[in-house]
């Protein structure tokens, strides 16, 4: 019964659940082959798309454990897709890889200014985050817009392209990327004390003041992370497509991340996170896709799926859903059993 | 006037939050045309009568009766249909809107269905005027002084058919001028019959104003008085009560007397709101009880003195070098931690383990990049654990699960950990058991023992006085007076920290 | 400022005195200062606009501008009830874009528009009442409940039709395409519905009970509760307005464009928010008005225009508007630090 209160037990059994259903509804969801020494099929597939909403979820999580939220990531990802795909289009040879590495630095670098200007926002000038993040959102993509001119620009460019599309020994570039990106931010949060100073801004920000964290540093910083990691995923987004669309990179990803993270058992009201449960997260809505995609329903109408799974996840989270079904727990004799409720209060 | 009926009667009311009785079969009652005030310390169970008064919370026991009916309010509204109005000290108006439409809002005049705004103003200039107000009604409610809000509060109330009034600390931030503004509408209201409660910590004004005390101690009702027949030290010895708790008196180790070079010494500080020309003085392994009723100025003065709040004016010295106290990061690090009355809000975070908790103000002066290893913190939390016999004693128990003693006790290990020289502490003994009470009083002693300098915050004198060994007695926001804990017993002690203060020269 | 203090301050109003007069007047208006700054940004634009094309202040032009952005108004308005309460409405765009697309196949398919256009209406309240119901009964962030209604009017707009829709019915092109001429001056069907929406919208702030408690709700739940207001069906009301701005604008768009497109106003709550921030109102709620709202319209639209005129980049618009945005918020924060320390 132990594994029943582990926090991430029920967004691992809904991942879990849809998974089956799938592969119940079509047995060719699951099916992996090997072509060339590499591996391909629909898990396959959902661990090499998922890069860039996880990379932005991950971000969105250290801004969400602040009590934040971080609007402009979609926005930073066009930013970012389109200054890499600006500069190999410029370049004399775009299909060096010296041009690529540059290019993928410097669109790094632009997403990690766009976090620090929206850091110093919300922890120095003190905007709401919402507010603060919406100004960027805004006018993100006309930047981005501006630095295609207007245009798709549309790249040609092997290593540019490997990004997205490679393998490396058996499994997607992609795929690793995202890991990599995993491990690293598990690290800083975890073997450092970001985590726990963050979980603590998160919580209750007076006190933490009290007990002498700094937490505009620690704000700042989760910011920070959102930015560079929306401009990763940006450059894998531009990757994929090869095409600097300033309009629809990472439209509407700032949603879906949102979503990953709270179903990952985040709570919108800051504090405690799990990188591991927005990972699941992320996966659930990928493969929620997928699913979609398989019931033969037009991608383009997907939304009305999110639009059901984020009320039930709402309403799931809400009190009086909660108060609801424990009146009907009693009802049914079944009761919320006391062993959760003596564990409460222990006396001296 | 004992003659006339009460207004009011509350008779064997009971209010229990789980299992905790917040206010245990107190009778009340309140005459109209009378002044009428409550007192009581923190958690005395003040606030739960008045919000069962104005329909804020139900009486699990006891009956409420208005003018011989016997009543029940679900809402504060329903309390408000009926003539029970409150005004609270942070006033619950809308700053966004007009005079006007605060004085109306829900029951303004219509014409053609839509809101008549030149009628509603010319209505709002009446209520005001009658009760000798010149306030512009068309002004935005926010651009107003506190004062001024608390009467529009009051026009609001009386521009229904009033009968009991209820004002809850309302005079807190207000200056002479305006509470002397305040008190002439109240006598005003008087005059018109209305029943009046008033609540305030300012002895002062009770007697000035009030014709009838009711005091409370611990939810349970002391006594009925007049004010005319109760003298003031009486009403402070029924307040603070007399608990005669077994405890060790310390052993001084220091001098009692004056040290001569005291580690941590505070010249001037004045803070607003609350604290004006505070001295204060107290040297390594000496333990000062700060002693004051509530709005006296005693959690001010010690945020004031830990960087928590900046104070206006006033030097801070330790060890006799001048030193300015930018954030509570900042004192910190120079060794001078607080411990606040409010371990809710600005202590603890009670989704994080125990082993979080402590060791979050170590690793928060490291830097958030240079984690103290985990075995470090599971050392360090554990040797605290121990020392403060923490229970239960998992490390890694959620905070929140522990009982108020055991919490007390990690936001101590906190602040320990970070091998403090300066301990403020305010209250850190309020609202829990008796043992752990006696646990933590001989702590402070031991500490001090070691060398630490500290500064004891209590509501409870025979404490002050049992852990400190020089107490200053703070009265009206000023440190009147610092003796020897040896030269004071509770009586003479009572007699300070209630005396009233002589007028200005 | 003491009780005494108020008492000579509107003492020395009466007297005329030029200080005094300044006094009552903050007292009364500083909360309409930031929609005086949205119309002088809107007078410098124009006054520069003409001065450096010397043919910007046309009656064709000016007409233009309303007509375009006629959808926008409409949104601002139901927008603007939104945010007075303290909360947020990120459907306005996919709102507008089904109820457009709905109501462009369901005239394609021959049903009149005495059923179609009320039905067109209804189907932005469903989704409004859906949210409303969210945030006030299941305490779900207006931010995150409106996201749900967001997918949801943009996944339903996908579904009855994944490509745009001609609409034919006379009655459509006559609210779109007719024009009512005085002098360079016209002014389409569409138009005279945004502005009477602005009107409406307008009465209602101001002169209904309902409109006083927006604003209470805005100011403080709390005290607007304990005030005996009935917070609950305020809360539920705005975001049913702002839904049925929504099938409004769904129908001014169809109109104006004579189709239903099921990707029109990706983005347009962005845009909505903005021009309801830039035309003075509070996004933490309790301050703002319908016409500031409309302001903010044409300070949106005419930043269009200009930048239409002087061949430049389309996208300059979301950067400027961006920028304003932001200019805007600084300010509202600097006045909410002022308020908070003068309290």
């Amino acid at each position: 019964m132990r594994i029943l209160r582990h926090r991430l037990f029920w967004p691992a059994a809904a991942l879990v659940t849809l998974l089956v259903v799938n592969t119940i509804a079509n047995p060719n969801f699951a099916r992996i082959t090997i072509r060339d020494g590499q591996l391909y099929g629909n898990p396959i597939t959902i661990l090499r798309d998922s890069a860039p909403l996880m990379l932005v979820a991950l971000g969105m999580t250290l801004v969400i454990a602040t009590r934040g939220i971080d609007l402009s990531v979609g926005a930073i990802m066009a930013v970012s897709g389109a200054v890499a795909l600006t500069i190999i289009d410029d370049s004399p040879n775009p299909g060096s890889v010296g041009t690529v590495v540059v290019a993928v630095i410097v669109a790094v670098v632009v997403g990690l200014v766009l976090g620090v200007w929206n850091g110093f926002l919300v922890s120095v000038i003190g905007i709401q985050p919402i507010i603060a993040t919406l100004v960027l959102m805004l006018a993100g993509r006309g930047v981005a817009l501006l630095i295609t001119g207007g245009e798709i620009t549309t790249v040609n460019s092997a290593p540019y392209k490997f990004i997205a599309s490679g393998y490396l020994i058996i499994l997607p570039i992609a795929f690793f990327i995202w890991v990599a990106a995993v491990v690293v931010v598990s690290m800083l949060e975890r073997r450092t004390a970001l985590g726990m100073l963050t979980e603590s801004v998160g919580i209750n920000p007076e006190a933490s003041r009290l007990a002498g964290v700094r937490s505009r540093g620690i704000i700042w910083s989760a910011y920070i992370a959102s930015g560079v990691l929306a401009g990763i995923a940006g450059v894998i987004y531009a990757s994929n497509t090869m095409a600097a669309d300033a309009n629809s990179a990472g439209y509407l990803i700032e949603l879906y991340a949102i979503l990953a993270v709270v179903l990952g058992g985040t709570s919108l009201m800051g504090g405690k996170f799990s990188i591991a449960g927005t990972v699941i997260g992320v996966m659930t809505v990928q493969a929620l896709e997928k699913a979609i995609l398989f019931l033969g329903v037009p991608p383009a109408q997907a939304p009305v799926f999110f639009a059901v799974v984020v009320v039930v996840v709402v309403l799931l989270q809400a009190p009086r859903v909660h108060a609801w079904g424990r009146a009907a727990g009693r009802r049914m004799g079944v009761g919320a059993k006391p062993r959760t409720d003596d564990r409460k209060e222990v006396a001296a | 006037m004992d003659g006339a009926e009460p207004l009011v009667e509350l008779e064997g009311a009971t209010v229990r939050f789980g299992a905790f009785t917040a206010l245990d079969g107190v009778d009340f009652r309140m005459f109209p045309g009378e002044v009428h005030s409550l007192m009581g310390e923190n958690g005395a169970g003040k606030s739960t009568l008045i919000k069962a008064i104005t329909g804020v919370l139900p009486l699990d026991e006891g009956s409420l009766t208005l003018a011989g009916e016997s009543v029940q309010f679900a809402t504060p509204h329903a309390a408000q249909a009926a003539g029970v109005s409150t005004v609270y000290q942070e006033v619950d108006l809308l700053p966004n809107l007009s005079v006007a439409e605060n004085i109306w809002l829900g029951r303004e005049p219509r014409r053609f269905g839509l809101i008549d705004n030149a009628a509603m103003r010319r209505q709002a200039s009446e209520v005001l005027d009658g009760l000798g107000l010149d306030i512009d009604p068309a002004s935005i409610l926010g651009s107003h002084s506190l004062a001024v809000q608390q009467l529009v509060a009051i026009a609001r109330a009386i521009s229904t058919d009033l009968r009991v009034l209820v004002l809850d600390e309302p005079t807190s931030s207000l200056d002479t001028d305006e509470v002397a503004e305040l008190f002439r509408v109240i006598r005003d209201l008087k005059q018109r019959g209305v029943a009046i409660l008033f609540v305030s910590h300012f002895l002062d004004q009770v007697y000035e104003i009030c014709d009838r005390v009711t005091v409370l101690r611990d939810g349970a009702l002391v006594g009925e008085y007049l004010t005319t027949e109760l003298l003031r030290i009486d009403l402070v010895q029924k307040m603070l009560g007399r608990d005669v708790a077994e405890f060790a008196t310390r052993e001084r180790v220091v001098e009692p007397d004056l040290p001569p070079d005291p580690f941590l010494s505070a010249r001037g500080i004045t803070s607003a709101p609350g604290i004006v020309d505070a001295d204060i003085d107290v040297a390594e392994g000496e333990v000062l009880g700060l002693a004051g009723l509530l709005g006296s100025g005693r959690t001010e003065l010690a945020r004031a003195l830990t960087g928590i709040d900046r104070p206006q004016s006033g030097i801070i010295r330790i060890e006799k070098s001048e030193v300015r106290l930018e954030s509570p990061r900042h004192a910190l690090q120079i060794g001078v931690v607080y411990s606040s009355e409010n371990r809710r809000t600005e202590g603890l975070l009670p989704e994080l383990s125990i082993l979080e908790n402590i060791v979050l103000a170590v690793q928060a002066q490291q830097g958030a990049m240079r984690r103290i290893p985990l075995a470090r913190q599971r050392e360090l939390a554990m040797s605290w654990i121990d020392a403060l016999g923490i229970r239960p004693s998992d490390p890694d128990r959620k905070v929140g699960t522990l009982s108020g003693g055991n919490q007390q006790k990690v936001m101590l290990a906190r602040l320990l950990a970070l091998s403090p020289r300066v301990l403020v502490l305010d209250e850190p003994t309020r609202g829990i058991d008796v043992g752990a009470k006696v646990e933590i009083q001989n702590l402070v002693g031991e500490l001090a023992d070691n060398g630490l300098a500290v500064i004891f915050i209590s509501a409870e004198l025979e404490e002050v006085l049992r852990v400190g060994d020089r107490v200053a007695i703070l009265r009206e926001g000023r440190v009147a007076e610092t003796l020897t804990a040896d030269s004071l017993n509770p009586d003479t002690l009572l007699a300070l920290v209630a005396q009233p203060d002589l007028p200005e020269a | 400022m003491s009780a005494t203090d108020a008492t000579t301050t509107t003492s020395s109003a009466s007297g005329a005195g030029a200080k005094g007069m300044i006094g009552t007047f903050t007292s009364r208006y500083a909360s309409v200062l930031p929609t005086f700054a949205a119309i002088t940004i809107l007078i410098a634009l124009l006054a520069g606009a003409e001065i450096y094309f010397g043919n910007f202040l046309t009656g064709r032009n000016m007409s233009a501008l309303l007509l375009d952005n006629a959808y926008l108004m409409v949104l601002a308005v139901g927008m603007t009830f939104v945010i007075v309460t303290a909360g947020i409405d990120l459907s306005v765009g996919s709102v507008m874009a089904f109820t457009g697309i709905f109501g462009a196949s369901l005239f394609a398919s021959g049903v009149p528009f005495v059923i179609v256009i009320p039905v067109m209406l209804l189907s932005g309240v469903a989704i409004g009442l859906l949210i409303g119901v969210l945030v006030q009964y299941f305490n779900v962030q207006p931010f995150i409940a409106s996201l749900a209604g967001l997918f949801l009017g943009r996944g339903l707009a996908y579904v009855v039709s994944l490509q745009s829709i001609r609409v034919e019915d006379p009655v459509l092109l006559w609210l779109g395409s007719t024009r009512f001429t005085l002098g360079d001056f016209y002014i389409a069907p569409t138009g005279v519905i945004a502005l009477l929406t602005v009107i409406v919208g307008a009465l209602v702030m101001h002169f209904t009970r309902f409109g006083r408690t927006v604003y209470a709700v805005g100011g403080s739940e709390q005290s607007a509760r304990l005030m005996g207001l009935n917070v609950a069906r305020t809360k539920v009301m705005v975001y049913v307005i702002s839904g049925l701005c929504g099938g409004l604008a769904g129908l001014v768009l169809t109109a104006y464009t004579g189709s239903g497109y099921p990707r029109n106003g990706i983005g347009t709550e962005l845009d909505v928010i903005a021009v309801v921030v830039i035309g003075g109102t509070l996004l933490s709620g309790g301050r703002g008005y319908v016409l500031g709202s409309m302001i903010g319209v044409f300070v949106f639209g005419t930043i269009n225009t200009i930048i239409n005129f002087m061949g430049a980049e389309q996208s300059w618009t979301h950067i400027i508007v961006g920028a304003l945005l932001l200019l805007f918020i600084v300010v509202q924060r600097a006045i909410v630090a002022r308020s908070d320390r003068s309290r």
